[in-house]
């Protein structure tokens, strides 16, 4: 056996270059037999996720919209310490730290919080190095399960606390279903 | 009695053009339709229920676009062009029998627009005419790629010419008539061409596909190679023009292969119909049953479009001069020695 004959996967076809014969040169068994492929497609189930109605379950390590945890008490985590900012490599992190007051102790966890926390969504590369470095794990991309949605303005690119901080709610409910578990 | 006939006649052309555009504009959305699903997709489906306004939307995009014309010497036949490919595509609806007849507010009512003698030879010349509109829309175009086109669709349209007419021969020697009238009616009772000509019903549909400028012969608009074709200079309407004449040809085309071979309105039954239901219903069935063999055809063409791919040059000259034509007449032949012995 030649080299050139042996198959492992025993799929391998020889091609020839031979003359067509008259009934081949007429093209129309070959016509027919595609007809019979493509028609089988007209009834198999269609692949299309018709997308703002249904939504493609997104992966769990997913690095999405990010998120400013909250924790048990639904206080925010962040300290501001600026770990996040330090470790971006686009530079798309801004904050302002404040001191928290005596009257504020369950809104912010720490003494310090982040009275502006800002993310400039063109920069952002979602790489997750903010993350990584946050001591407090304050900052997630994977929670939110959501892309930074389009837009006409730049100004409107940069997210605030606004869009950024966890909802209340959520954070209450999952410590709900924590403490049920 | 004559104010009656221009009326009826009038009335019944306006209907004939009104459902030719109509057909021609949901074939559009039936192209788009039949593409998706063939390959798993689901195609348009956001202008209204299921992309059901998708045409008009389309016609109203192409109507709000700049009306670019091009630096070219010739602005006149530029215009022209995309006239001539529409109105051609529309002329041959003329001598098509839609039905029987039906019998309306006492009189009976021809469903067919004109019945002249040589439908076929007058079907044969208005299609012919249809390259002149990509010939002269190309060559006005004052573009290499449109002219390299128009040159490939003057070629092609003649080569498939002589096959598409000789592979009616056969049918019309047994026919013995020109007009589509008598070849629907002879074919009544499933005494359909199809049957006893199918290798001429191969050949000419073939040649169909090649005189519609549908693929796999659509090398007069090859984007790979031309850049869109004869289309490529022109925008706004008139390249909606030229588009709608392609659909417009391929809804007509339909309709010939239907009448010349799967019997145009006749369906099995007709005459029990006839006989137990009356003249009206029974014919408005054959209408349907006609409607229904040409959105056959019709879809037939698309699912052809969606699963070859174009011919090379030298393959379609070959298949059409030295397969084609040798075929018909081999066909002509066989058909004579049978009739002669049948006799």
């Amino acid at each position: 056996m030649s080299i050139e004959t042996i198959s492992l996967s025993g799929r391998k076809k020889e091609v020839s270059n031979k003359k067509m014969s008259f009934l081949e040169s007429l093209y129309l068994v070959a016509i027919v037999k595609g007809l019979f492929i493509t028609i089988k497609h007209l009834f198999t189930r269609k692949v299309t996720i018709k997308y703002p109605e249904q939504v493609r379950p997104m992966s769990p390590v997913y690095r999405g919209q990010h998120m400013l945890m909250r924790d048990e008490e639904g206080r925010e985590r962040c300290t501001a310490c600026g770990l996040c900012a330090l470790s971006c490599p686009a530079e798309a992190i801004t904050m302002k730290a404040e001191e928290r007051k005596p009257d504020e102790k369950h809104l912010y966890r720490e003494e310090k919080y982040a009275s502006i926390y800002e993310i400039n969504m063109l920069r952002c590369i979602f790489c997750g190095l903010c993350e990584e470095a946050c001591p407090k794990q304050a900052i997630y991309l994977t929670t939110s399960k959501k892309i930074v949605k389009a837009n006409y303005e730049r100004d409107e690119f940069i997210y605030g606390k606004d869009k950024l901080v966890m909802p209340l709610e959520q954070a209450l409910n999952n410590t709900k279903l924590k403490t049920a578990n | 009695m004559d104010s009656t006939i221009i009326i009826e006649k009038g009335v019944f052309i306006v209907i004939i053009f009104a459902i030719t555009m109509l057909m021609a504009m949901y074939s559009t959305l039936a192209e788009r339709k039949i593409a998706a699903w063939l390959q798993d997709r689901i195609g348009p489906n956001r202008a209204g229920k299921g992309g059901i306004l998708q045409p008009l939307a389309d016609g109203l995009k192409l109507f709000s676009k700049e009306e670019f014309l091009p630096d070219t010497p010739n602005k006149f036949l530029f215009v022209v062009g995309p006239a001539i490919s529409m109105s051609v595509a529309l002329m041959t609806s003329a001598v098509i029998p839609w039905g029987d007849k039906l019998h309306l507010f006492g009189r009976d009512i021809v469903l067919q627009a004109t019945d002249i003698d040589v439908a076929i030879l007058y079907v044969f010349g208005v299609l012919s005419v249809g390259v002149y509109g990509i010939m002269i829309g190309g060559w006005a175009s004052n573009n290499k790629f449109s002219l390299m086109s128009a040159m490939r669709a003057a070629s092609q349209m003649i080569s498939y010419e002589i096959a598409m007419g000789l592979s009616i021969i056969a049918l019309l020697m047994m026919e013995g008539t020109l007009s589509l009238r008598e070849i629907s009616a002879n074919q009544s009772g499933m005494h359909w061409n199809v049957f006893y000509q199918p290798i001429g019903f191969i050949i000419f549909l073939v040649c169909s596909f090649a005189e519609t400028n549908r693929t796999p012969f659509d090398l007069a608009e090859c984007e790979a190679e031309l850049i869109g074709g004869y289309h490529t200079e022109y925008s706004s309407m008139r390249m909606g023009f030229y588009l709608f004449a392609e659909y417009a040809s391929m809804f007509i085309s339909s309709t010939i292969l239907s009448v010349l071979y799967f019997g145009g309105y006749n369906y099995p039954g007709m005459e029990w119909a006839t006989q137990n239901w009356g003249v009206n219903p029974a014919n408005i069935i054959g209408i349907v049953v006609l409607f229904i063999k040409i959105c056959f055809f019709i879809f037939f063409f698309m699912w052809v479009r969606w699963t070859i791919p174009r011919f090379r040059y030298d393959q379609l000259m070959r298949l059409g001069w030295k397969i084609l034509i040798p075929l018909a007449i081999a066909n002509i032949l066989v058909t004579a020695v049978v009739m002669l012995l049948l006799q």
